[in-house]
């Protein structure tokens, strides 16, 4: 009789479909999963203990570091966790600039997503594809904050600045004027006439994704049926977002505990049926063309509603530079700010936000100080990857690719 | 909310020692031998339905108000330096050195609600709520990993996030942000070699509480 033995598999954290730098240990029969015990950890820098030693404000950029695909949703849980401690409310304009930057998050999230995940499976052109609209949309959070990644863009009280009246023009090419002028096309006006233009185009280009996956045979052979959680499993397994309403949850935070301002705005929830990749893929398609009437209706009142985007409380946000020149007073709220931050009253906040992976929580207990004294960062990556096992037990070696692509992970948030 | 706490006060009566509401949110503290029943009948009391554990972390509470730099009665001898482990306290910390806490939420009533639970130094112990919310499993092993604090009953209570072989409880606040190894390749010995830390610890804000008159009535309400 031949010897039956399973093998043990490290799967990473140097493969390139690990998503960075998963060790993922798999127990084999043959080629069938028997139990996949993941390694985090690798990407572990402390975010939580750094934040315990810095002012407040210091920390923001740290958000954006956790999850470096959609920087700004974290921000704007953390940014709101202080605001309702302080009890300040930002104007309502920083409002509609913080949702409008949150679904174009949204957009730049899974557009990385599908990319990615298409390109594990075997699609590699939807990772081209995906990347000339990210290319766009990191303008927009360049034309904003100066960086194309971490923005650092909300701040308590508002945003930092106003949305420019320019945006940026592509300035040297090598190819001929001509090209550059077609580049330049829809980078004449302000960057709300740019966002307005990427949103006129960008319906057209989701059905383009479509054609190419989602009749795909491929693809079907590869995502139906595959990692299916069920509705009572993926409450119990604390999966959050489009895994969750993949599995026929309607929740959503941005509906059911409305934040900034997202009660005043028209969009639908997508949920899925049978909870398995295949549905999150369409509901996560789904999702951005809903981001895009979003942003659709943020542009509309913006261009009608100008004001201002920071509250005038010098105590949290920094006078204005020409102030400074000739007031004492604005001087010493500047230097006091920058040197020492404010302290926030004592208590503990539980804030969270429909991060695009799914609900990003910030808990800050403060003991009155100009530093939180515990700040958690509940990051959803770091539950749907702790039920890997459960969602890849009894399928095969490549499907486990196919489930950590639907799951979505970054390891900037698993890790923290 | 109002709903949420006469039915905490009906329903497990006798059963927490404290349950407050600020900044809208709702927190109980419950004593650690009673988490387990507490915990069932918030999940499955049909005027609960907590289905969901959304977090899990521990706090550790040894510095709680403690600041840096004292700030009052300085301008007649002049300003202190901000420095490390000084122990200006503002106020003494009445309960155990660590707490548990747990952030729950209802789908069907969309509530929310904080469980805390302390333990103390000595016995770092406290049952794990992995029978009730699978997803404990993980943030428990990360409070485990971060505190120290054991969880009683969990099958595989493993460090998670910090090195293999890492010794210590990182986010325990005698742990220096520093650390106490680093580590680099050696050449000679062709392999990589933990050294202790040679750094030492600055102060670059120092941590201050000041107290702020606008929110005086804020904290009066709560």
């Amino acid at each position: 009789m031949a010897e039956i033995r399973n093998y043990t598999l490290n799967f990473g954290p140097q493969h390139p479909s690990a998503h960075g730098v998963l060790r993922l240990v798999l127990e084999l029969d043959g080629e069938v999963i028997e139990r996949a015990d993941p390694h985090i950890g690798l990407l572990h820098r402390g975010t939580e203990k750094l934040a315990e030693t810095k002012p407040y404000n210091q920390s923001i950029g740290y958000m954006d570091r956790l999850d470096y695909v959609s920087p700004m949703c974290s921000e704007h849980a953390y940014v709101m966790a202080i605001e309702r401690m302080l009890g300040i409310e930002p104007p309502i304009r920083a409002q509609y600039i913080r949702v409008m930057y949150d679904e174009i998050t949204r957009i730049l999230n899974h557009l990385l997503w599908i990319g990615a995940h298409a390109m594990d499976i075997g699609a590699m052109t939807m990772f081209f594809y995906t990347f000339r609209e990210r290319e766009d949309l990191l303008d927009c959070y360049e034309a904003v904050s100066g960086a194309r990644l971490h923005a650092t863009y909300y701040r308590p009280g508002g945003v930092h600045r106003d949305l420019p009246d320019r945006m940026p023009k592509h300035e040297v090419t090598n190819r001929g004027q001509k090209r550059l002028d077609r580049r330049n096309y829809n980078r004449q006006g302000s960057l709300l006439d740019f966002i307005e233009d990427f949103t006129n185009r960008f319906p057209r280009y989701v059905d383009e994704y479509e054609t190419l996956l989602t009749n795909n045979r491929i693809w079907k052979q590869r995502c139906v049926g595959i990692g299916v959680v069920s509705p009572e499993r993926a409450l119990q397994l604390g999966m959050t977002g489009a895994m969750l309403r993949g599995s026929g949850i309607e929740w959503d935070i941005r509906k059911k505990e409305p934040y900034a301002v997202y009660d005043r705005l028209d969009f639908d929830i997508p949920i899925g049926v049978t909870g398995d990749t295949y549905d999150r893929y369409l509901v996560r398609m789904e999702e951005m063309r809903q981001s895009n009437r979003i942003i659709r209706q943020c542009v509309e009142w913006l261009r009608k509603n100008p004001g201002p985007v920071m509250i005038d409380d010098q105590k949290v946000a920094p006078p204005k530079r020409e102030k400074m020149k000739d007031n004492m007073e604005a001087l010493i709220h500047h230097f006091k700010l920058f040197t020492e931050g404010y302290c926030v009253p004592e208590g503990e906040v539980y804030s969270k936000v429909e991060h695009p992976k799914g609900e990003f929580g910030v808990y800050i207990v403060s003991d009155g100080a100009n530093k939180p004294y515990r700040l958690k960062i509940r990051a959803p990556g770091f539950l749907h990857l702790a039920a890997i096992d459960e969602m890849s037990r009894g399928h095969m070696l490549a499907d486990v690719v196919s489930i950590l692509g639907t799951q979505d992970i970054v390891f900037g948030e698993v890790d923290r | 909310m109002e709903t949420l706490v006469e039915n905490i006060q009906s329903r497990l009566a006798g059963k927490f020692t404290s349950c407050t509401v600020a900044f809208d949110e709702v927190t109980i503290v419950v004593p650690r031998d009673k988490l387990i029943d507490v915990c069932k009948i918030l999940r499955d009391d049909a005027a609960f339905e907590f289905k969901q554990l959304t977090d899990l972390c521990g706090v550790d509470y040894s510095t709680y108000g403690s600041t840096e730099w004292s700030t009052e009665a300085t301008t007649e001898t002049g300003f202190s330096r901000g420095r490390v482990n000084s122990s200006n306290s503002r106020h003494q910390w009445q309960h155990d050195r660590f707490a548990v806490v747990y952030h729950l939420v209802s789908y069907s009533k969309n509530q929310r609600l904080r469980v805390r639970s302390f333990v103390d130094e000595q016995e770092p112990i406290i049952p794990s709520v992995m029978p009730i919310w699978n997803c404990a499993d993980w943030l428990e092993r990360e409070a485990f990993d971060m505190y120290g604090i054991i969880f009683e009953g969990h099958p595989d209570l493993r460090r998670i996030l910090t090195d293999y072989g890492f010794i210590g409880h990182p986010l325990r606040k005698d742990f220096p942000t520093l650390g106490h190894v680093e580590m680099r390749y050696d050449e000679e010995k062709a392999r990589v070699v933990y050294e202790p830390v040679e750094t030492e610890m600055r102060v670059l804000v120092p941590r201050v509480i000041r107290d702020d008159q606008r929110y005086a009535d804020h904290e009066e309400k709560e």
